[in-house]
């Protein structure tokens, strides 16, 4: 089969056919966007209060004046969700190994998990936060930090630690009892099965879902604010204050958006690969 | 007994060509398919007799040539592609039946949602094809709870259930054991004494050889041989068919 193949002349058609109608739905599909975001542009501009919070919300002088201040403090964000996306993927992990595990030697283990995964996943993690934020550096602990930062950042893992255990856990029941089984069949232990075999498959299953969770603890840093931590948006609450001028607040979101929108098209980037590998595998 | 290939092509296959990448997977193939058909694809496995199914069924997108479904050709990227896909059937090679759903559900869900039906109608229908198929006991159960066979056989019966003008069934044996592949061909067999027009492709040269009105061997993408069963089988014009079949023969 060496011989070129040209495409046939109806081929040739049906191509500019397929290009054809592919333009006009790009073409479509832009037209509704523009003419959606000017329909919410348009109201909300007519809108009799748009002026007032145009001045409070949008003003372009209080926003640079309070960039520096927002900057510095959302450093201590960005500080905060990476060393606490490695604790809770840590902890989370051993929580799920600890409540797959059934050795009877490990039960107490596994009693613990339940009871932290129940207990932390059921208090709002503003709670959590106000709680470890000003509890726990009450109790002077020797050999602790007291800083508010600290007992938050603890807060945080442990909130996140529990539903990242969720994660894990469904990731790891969710490969199929046949691989255990041939795993088994050629003399692996309970231990590494797990560590061979259903770990490496099951994390690879809960990539998405995980990064979806890091998007949220991400904007959940923002909590820290509420025990007085100078974050980002406990830095633009201080000038709004002082200002009486809420654009702050719209820098900040900014600063957020700013970070979590790059983690969001890698997460989808991420299910679309991981989709197409199954698709392909299926046919 | 309707009289098979006679008449207009229900399917009428010219100059096909779909390639994956480089790979060139059917080449410039010919086919009719004419009511009461039974038409067998063989050929080793990778000679594109699957995706030969797959593109009927525009399940693949081709990459050349036409295809005809009653005159009307259905290769067009400006055709109803659901409109096609509800006037012919289709059977997997692992069932792919729907496993949240119990047997009767799985049968009666096209029926209901792409042609219309009543769900009184619909599963009047696909209880009676149940029972024709010895399956009236499973009409409630789970995919899971039955057989290889027995899904293989309510895979048919949901491919039926709609009416459809062609049967499309991609080796459909295949997954099966041994011992549950004649309930499976019993059933095909008795659909192609019935007249049903069908396309198939299997590695069951004996029932081939039975059942099939046209027998089109596959090799790297090509149709290079097609005649009557009894010409295929015993006295095939190319060496690489006599290869074939002496590969899959018993002496």
């Amino acid at each position: 089969m060496t011989e070129a193949w040209t495409p046939s002349p109806r081929e040739v058609e049906r191509r500019a056919v397929r290009r054809r109608r592919r333009w006009l739905g790009t073409l479509g599909a832009t037209a509704l966007v523009l003419l959606a975001f000017t329909v919410v542009a348009v109201a909300v501009t007519s809108s009799p209060g748009w002026p007032r919070v145009r001045e409070t919300f949008f003003n372009g002088e209080h926003a640079r004046e309070s960039f520096p201040a927002i900057a510095d403090g959302f450093w201590l964000n960005v500080q905060l969700f990476t060393i606490c996306e490695v604790l809770i993927l840590a902890l989370a992990l051993s929580v799920a190994l600890a409540r797959t595990a059934r050795s009877p030697w490990l039960a107490p283990l596994r009693v613990v998990a339940v009871v932290y995964t129940d207990l932390f996943r059921g208090i709002p993690t503003i709670l959590l936060v106000l709680m470890f934020g000003f509890g726990m550096p009450a109790l002077q602990l020797q050999g602790l930090p007291n800083s508010g930062f600290f007992w938050a950042g603890v807060a945080l893992v442990a909130s996140y630690g529990a539903y990242v255990a969720e994660v894990f856990r469904a990731g790891i029941d969710s490969i199929h009892p046949s691989q255990i089984t041939s795993a088994q069949a050629l003399g692996l232990g309970r231990g590494q099965t797990m560590r061979h075999i259903v770990l490496p498959q099951a994390v690879r299953r809960v990539v998405p879902p995980l990064l979806n969770d890091f998007i949220s603890l991400q904007k959940d840093t923002a909590l820290v604010s509420a025990v007085a931590v100078f974050d980002g948006v406990y830095a633009a609450r201080d000038y709004t204050a002082y200002h009486f001028n809420y654009t702050p607040f719209t820098v900040a979101a900014v600063f957020f958006v700013v970070l979590t929108v790059p983690l969001t098209r890698f997460a989808d980037w991420l299910q679309r690969r991981s989709m197409e590998r199954e698709r392909a595998g299926a046919l | 007994m309707p009289n098979p290939g006679s008449g207009e092509p229900v399917l009428r296959v010219r100059g096909l060509r779909k390639s994956y990448g480089d790979k060139v997977v059917l080449d410039d193939v010919d086919l009719d398919v004419a009511r009461h058909d039974v038409i067998c694809l063989i050929g080793s496995s990778g000679s594109g007799k699957s995706t030969l199914l797959r593109c009927l069924n525009l399940l693949e997108v081709v990459d050349d040539g036409v295809i005809e479904l009653d005159g009307q050709e259905i290769s067009d990227p400006r055709v109803d592609v659901r409109a096609v896909r509800s006037r012919m059937g289709m059977v997997f090679q692992a069932y792919n039946l729907f496993p949240h759903l119990t047997v009767l559900d799985n049968c009666t869900l096209a029926p209901r949602k792409v042609h219309g039906r009543s769900r009184r109608d619909a599963e009047a229908r696909a209880r009676e094809l149940l029972e024709r198929f010895g399956l009236a006991d499973k009409a409630d159960a789970h995919p899971d709870r039955l057989s290889g066979g027995q899904q293989q056989r309510v895979a048919l019966v949901r491919a039926l259930c709609p009416d459809p003008e062609v049967l499309l069934l991609d080796e459909i044996t295949a997954a099966l054991d041994p011992e549950l592949v004649g309930e499976v061909l019993t059933i095909v067999g008795d659909l192609a004494r019935a007249g049903t027009t069908m396309l198939l492709a299997t590695h069951e040269m004996a029932f081939a050889r039975e059942v099939a009105t046209k027998v089109c061997f596959l090799d790297g993408g090509r149709v290079l041989e097609q005649g009557p069963p009894a010409e295929i089988f015993a006295a095939p014009r190319e060496e690489r068919t006599r290869q074939f079949l002496r590969r899959v023969l018993p002496a």
